[in-house]
């Protein structure tokens, strides 16, 4: 049988586009009468001009990437919305083993913990800017990521304010490792194979994890034209139901080894399997012997982890202007509240039976342990999803929170 | 409504009336070393002086401080892509502000680019109509040189697959007795009746007498 629809998709080689590979390779698109192409990219901003000038219809893509195109902070794009997210967490942050033996003496021990880790390597910058060393460099994937924004969240909660005390530069994940070891960064932050790669190879040690700076927190989502998304709402409609039994699928630890399996062929991923089972399994080795098994340490299905918050895309949004990277405005704003559409997620899942949060939005940081939510008449459990440091970000009180994050930053 | 694009707005930093005709500094950043000096040839034939050639972009920061480039051209494939934007936008080491080659009124130019694998950065305040050259030059080199590398892909494939239906000829006037002429047809009428490529048999074939034992093949 022909297909209804042809989709044509683009991703990058990280193993959080797992969800719109399955949906393509297992069978779920095509259940559906989807055919679903799927192109690997080089780079993000090749994803972006692609989706751009209508190559691709959508697009695995970072968290605020959408956000960033929308308002405009890129130089080719178009409106772009987001009605699916690919997971939540997955991401570590990984420091050199010089790093780590100066941040060990300064208290850090291998549990992850962010706000001892942050600690020690506060003291281990105070300590090299008395020596009048150069500021440690660490990098991420893109300006506009999840990984920039945790990083500096992390660092700033901790004393030490990104713009000023460390340099912060762009590589792209599969370098991360062999700038580390060449010795040309001195951390990162990026999301799995890409911390174990530096582990496995004796060459750096995993420091803190996404998951233990914010809980259950956002990470790739599914960027949609907008453009195609209105004029082929059945199509998009097909594809969410796709994505929705994908990750489901993928969740499953009984499908993990196949999985892998899937990601490793050499269009997908090209890794061999095993060094992406630290991802599924959240069992992670942190470099020097030291092992730690994460809860939710990447979450594809469970925890609504597919849902597109509004305060997902609105927390990014804080990022954003607390960095710089765009003004605070009554128009900016609205045009962050307006990317995430959770909206056309209920309108293809409701009637699929699936469980549906109460509301588009909730207030981050408020669920300090798994709480099953009432919902349109099937269980769903949310969270926990606390920041590190307690914070709690209320999407109805941005202002607010806008405004105290600038005095966090002006005290670091 | 699509939203503005700040940093194509930015002010230049350079009196770009005073100087009109001067040579444009154009850099091309390719790891494909072929394929950069094909487009350096180019750009040389077409008058273009200050050309720059790099194929690794380690310490890429300090070179483009020097070479001061009015146009960057990256090859789409690669990787460092969004490192090399965001450095445009914000290393000390870029004195002039380098936006994407964007123009929103000719979609058609930014299409063909993308389609032949090539994007181009130009600072702020240099002119459209003096860049629209580079770029075709490079759009157009660019195609050429897929092209030329479709073809020499297609002639490796077409003479492997002559040298696999060699050695199945050969396996076949060994193994059967026959005639060089029949052993072809055998395998021709045998890539009929199964619908498949006369070369995915011969390979069958070789497969198959490599894994039942020694032969003069081997």
């Amino acid at each position: 049988m022909a297909a209804t629809y042809q989709i044509t998709a683009g991703f990058m080689p990280l193993f959080d586009s797992a969800v719109l590979v399955a949906a393509g390779e297992m069978g779920f698109a095509a259940r559906e009468g989807i055919e679903l192409t799927l192109h690997r990219e080089t780079s993000w901003a090749n994803i972006r001009d692609r989706i751009a000038i209508g190559h691709f219809h959508l697009a695995h893509m970072l968290g605020p990437m959408p956000l960033a195109c929308n308002l405009g902070l890129t130089p080719l794009a178009s409106e772009t919305i987001v009605p699916f997210s690919l997971g939540l967490g997955g991401n570590c942050v990984t420091v050199s083993n010089a790093v780590w033996a100066g941040m060990a003496a300064h208290g850090a021990v291998p549990d992850l913990d962010p706000a001892r880790a942050g600690a020690a390597l506060r003291a281990l910058i105070r300590e090299r800017a008395g020596a009048g060393r150069d500021p440690l460099r660490f990098a991420v994937v893109h300006p506009h990521s999840g990984h920039n924004y945790e990083l500096r969240y992390w660092l700033a909660a901790c004393g030490i304010d990104p713009t000023q005390d460390i340099e912060i530069v762009i590589v792209p994940p599969p370098f991360m490792a062999d700038a580390l070891a060449a010795g040309r960064i001195d951390g990162y932050c990026v999301g799995e194979p890409w911390n174990s790669a530096s582990v496995a190879a004796g060459t750096g040690h995993i420091v803190t994890v996404k998951a233990l700076l914010w809980r259950n927190s956002p990470e790739k989502v599914v960027g949609v034209r907008k453009a195609w998304a209105e004029e082929n709402p059945d199509a998009l409609a097909a594809l969410l139901r796709a994505l929705h039994h994908s990750a489901r699928w993928c969740q499953d630890a009984a499908n993990h080894a196949e999985l892998a399996a899937l990601m490793a062929q050499p269009g997908f991923l090209g890794l061999p399997p095993a060094v992406q089972m630290p991802i599924l399994t959240g069992s992670l080795s942190l470099g020097g012997g030291a092992e730690r098994s994460i809860d939710d340490f990447f979450v594809p299905f469970d925890k609504a982890a597919n849902f597109p918050w509004k305060s997902h895309a609105l927390w990014f949004y804080t990022q954003m202007v607390r960095w710089g990277h765009v003004a605070h405005t009554p128009q900016n704003l609205a045009i962050a509240r307006d990317c995430y559409r959770p909206d056309l997620y209920r309108l293809a899942l409701k009637p699929q039976g699936v469980a549906l949060p109460g509301a588009n939005a909730k207030v981050e940081g408020a669920l300090k342990a798994a709480t099953p939510v009432g919902s349109a008449g099937a269980s769903l459990v949310l969270g926990p999803d606390g920041f590190f440091d307690g914070q709690i970000f209320d999407p109805d009180e941005i202002d607010a929170y806008i405004a105290g994050q600038k005095s966090a930053r002006a005290e670091a | 409504m699509l939203p503005p694009i700040p940093h194509c707005t930015i002010p230049s930093h350079r009196q770009n009336t005073g100087m009109v005709r001067s040579s444009l500094a154009v850099l091309v950043i390719d790891e494909n070393r072929i394929r950069a000096s094909i487009i350096e040839a180019g750009l040389r034939e077409a008058g273009h002086e200050r050309v720059t050639v790099i194929h690794d972009v380690t310490g890429i920061a300090r070179r483009i401080a020097e070479i001061e480039p009015d146009v960057i051209v990256i090859d789409l494939e690669n990787p460092n892509r969004d490192m090399l934007e965001n450095m445009f936008q914000l290393s000390r080491a870029v004195k002039r502000p380098i936006a994407m080659f964007v123009d929103r009124s000719d979609q058609a130019s930014i299409e063909a680019a993308v389609d032949a694998g090539v994007s181009a950065y130009v600072v702020d305040g240099l002119r459209q109509e003096r860049v629209k050259p580079i770029l075709d030059m490079a759009v157009s080199r660019f195609n050429a040189f897929s092209r030329m590398a479709r073809e020499l892909e297609e002639a490796r494939s077409e003479l492997e697959s002559r040298k696999v239906i060699d050695r199945a000829k050969g396996i076949l006037m060994k193994s059967r007795g026959l005639s060089e002429e029949a052993a072809y047809t055998l395998l021709r009428k045998t890539a009929m009746n199964q619908n498949r490529k006369i070369s995915d048999i011969a390979q069958s074939l070789v497969t198959a007498a490599g894994l039942l034992g020694p032969s003069e093949d081997e």
